[in-house]
């Protein structure tokens, strides 16, 4: 489904602050696969799923989505393919428009707008129906201004909307590091229902160790702009906090001196 | 004169400026930029509107020829801001100097006379309409076509599309839209209406001078953050109508401090300051709060 290959990606080139973010990344995902991914600061993880959203170019190798390179292609176009829910709860949804407004928008994803209704009355029902699977009291709220909504709230509802039109392929970037761990609980909850329920291929970024050992079919380890540990969903099952922390070191060269990571 | 025999006029100029008001509400609140091309647009529409009128041209043609000059010079400033990088305030500033020499171009000199001319207004005359009754009636329409076509505009998909580029364009380009597409189109509508708006004002004052458009953003800004206060953001209906009456609160207040003895020539200076305060309304408002907390 995604096909990374030979993906390399410098941050200002050439200056004092020049930054390898990516060095020959390659990766390989099945139709189905859910990959969680983990990795210290700046290893690259975030630099990984941008580069594949498009928000910048790269610098080398190739990106193919579904058998359709999508290297240069801008950011905007590959939204047909892509849904993304990132870590700041602000980014995902437009604060000072309806809830209906935003889900209208989701739902359209991928399409050119024309001068069509912007919501016609007959998605407010299917809308409904969406909100009360995400079981947060929304349904009934769908003329209310999303900047009147908890974090945990906006992150459901960009989940929602980057899975309302199925994406070949969904990217969470830390998608629930912002939220309390209650919430956070929650909304990991509802992510896990919707990928099985809609089979999506996924990529999740992690702080969180336990989560990426709990969730997902397969792990992947970054460390200074490249994969370092892969681990199938045979392998993964059996892992636990202390193996995944030896891996680490094994690959690595080093220990991880993430405290963030280590306290999850 | 009396304040009841100033009413009537005062609010048929509310209106006809509220086209301004409208195209600066579509910047500066919709798209989160503030787009000083209007001081050029304005003049532009003017000139373009006087210019076709004395060359023969009937007065609706007039004032369409003069919302496409607009367009386009909002067009200019879009591609400054999003292909060439150029920020958003600075891209506006150029355009508007630009103008500046394009609009004595077109009209040949600094200012065009429109007196004994048929006007928007004169026409109205045909149907027995007095002077000032005329221009309220053209005004009403104007705001009221203008009014519904952009709230019709931003309930479609592409509407929609630049309502949200202004409040998250992180999100819309995920969502598949190219935001300096939308970031254009704003800019377009915007100083097209902006344009008609200096069209009517020119016709009205029965003039086009090239030095018209100073203080039009502030005039804009004013009205917009007048009705705001006034009359309710609750939806962006609410938000076009509030825009349109504080448009014309704007002209009352004005006609008010004049009429109390103020200069005329003190006035920019009066509507500066007013919007300032306006917009470090809610700053002062939460020093407020937190000193009351603190107690």
């Amino acid at each position: 489904m995604l096909n990374i290959e030979h993906l390399s990606k410098t941050f200002n080139p050439n200056t004092v602050n020049e930054k390898q973010a990516l060095l020959d990344v390659n990766l390989h995902m099945d139709p189905g696969d859910f990959i969680t991914v983990i990795g210290g600061n700046g290893a690259g993880k975030s630099t990984l799923l941008n580069s594949v959203a498009g928000v910048f170019p790269i610098d080398k190798g190739s990106i193919v989505i579904d058998g359709k390179d999508i290297s240069k292609m801008p950011e905007h176009k590959r939204a047909k393919y892509i849904g993304r829910v990132f870590q700041d709860p602000m980014l995902g949804t437009a604060a000072g428009m309806m809830i209906e407004e935003n889900l209208a928008i989701a739902s359209r994803r991928g399409k050119t707008p024309g001068l069509a209704w912007a919501l016609k009355d007959e998605e407010r029902a299917v809308f409904k129906e969406k909100l009360q699977e995400l079981d947060l009291g929304l349904e009934n709220r769908l003329t209310a201004r999303v900047g009147l909504l908890s974090g945990g709230q906006r992150q459901a509802l960009t989940l929602l909307m980057a899975t309302l039109k199925r994406p070949k392929l969904l990217l969470l970037d830390e998608h629930t590091a912002a939220l309390d761990p209650k919430t956070a609980e929650k909304v990991l909850g509802l992510t896990k229902t919707v990928i099985e329920k809609n089979n999506l291929t996924t990529l999740m970024i992690t702080h969180n160790m336990r989560d990426a050992l709990r969730f997902g079919n397969r792990l992947i380890m970054m460390d200074a702009g490249r994969i370092v540990v892969d681990v199938n969903a045979d392998e993964k099952a059996k892992l636990t906090i202390k193996d995944l922390l030896d891996l680490f070191e094994k690959a690595a060269g080093n220990a991880l001196d993430n405290d963030r990571m280590l306290l999850g | 004169m009396s304040m009841m025999n100033l009413l009537l006029p005062t609010v048929s100029q509310g209106l006809l400026w509220s086209m301004l008001a409208l195209g600066v509400y579509l910047t500066f609140r919709v798209l989160d930029i503030a787009d000083l091309t209007v001081e050029g647009t304005f003049p532009l529409g003017a000139a373009v509107a006087a210019t076709c009128l004395v060359k023969g041209g009937n007065p609706v043609t007039a004032v369409l020829l003069a919302a496409l000059a607009g367009a386009l010079a909002g067009a200019i400033t879009g591609f400054l801001h999003t292909k060439l990088k150029i920020p958003a305030l600075l891209a506006g500033i150029l355009t508007m100097i630009a103008l500046y020499s394009v609009n004595l171009r077109i009209m040949g000199k600094a200012n065009v006379s429109l007196l004994n001319m048929k006007t928007a207004f004169t026409y109205m005359h045909n149907f027995g309409l007095s002077n000032s009754m005329s221009v309220f009636v053209v005004g009403l329409i104007a705001t009221v076509v203008f009014g519904v076509a952009i709230y019709w505009f931003f309930g479609t998909e592409i509407g929609a599309a630049i309502r949200a580029t202004g409040f998250n364009p992180q999100m819309i380009r995920a969502q598949g839209v190219d935001t300096n597409i939308t970031i254009i189109l704003g800019l377009v509508m915007s100083n097209g209406l902006v344009a008609v708006s200096g069209a009517f004002i020119g016709q009205s004052n029965g003039f086009a001078d090239v030095g018209m458009g100073v203080g039009t953003i502030v005039i804009g800004l004013a009205s917009v953050i007048i009705g705001e206060v006034l009359f309710g953001t609750r939806s962006f209906k609410n938000s076009l109508v509030s825009v349109v009456l504080g448009s014309v609160v704007y002209r009352i207040v004005i006609a008010v401090v004049l009429q109390m003895g103020m200069p005329p020539n003190d006035l920019k200076l009066f509507t500066a300051v007013l919007v300032a305060i306006a917009l470090s309304l809610p700053l002062i408002k939460a020093q407020f709060q937190v000193r009351k907390v603190t107690r």
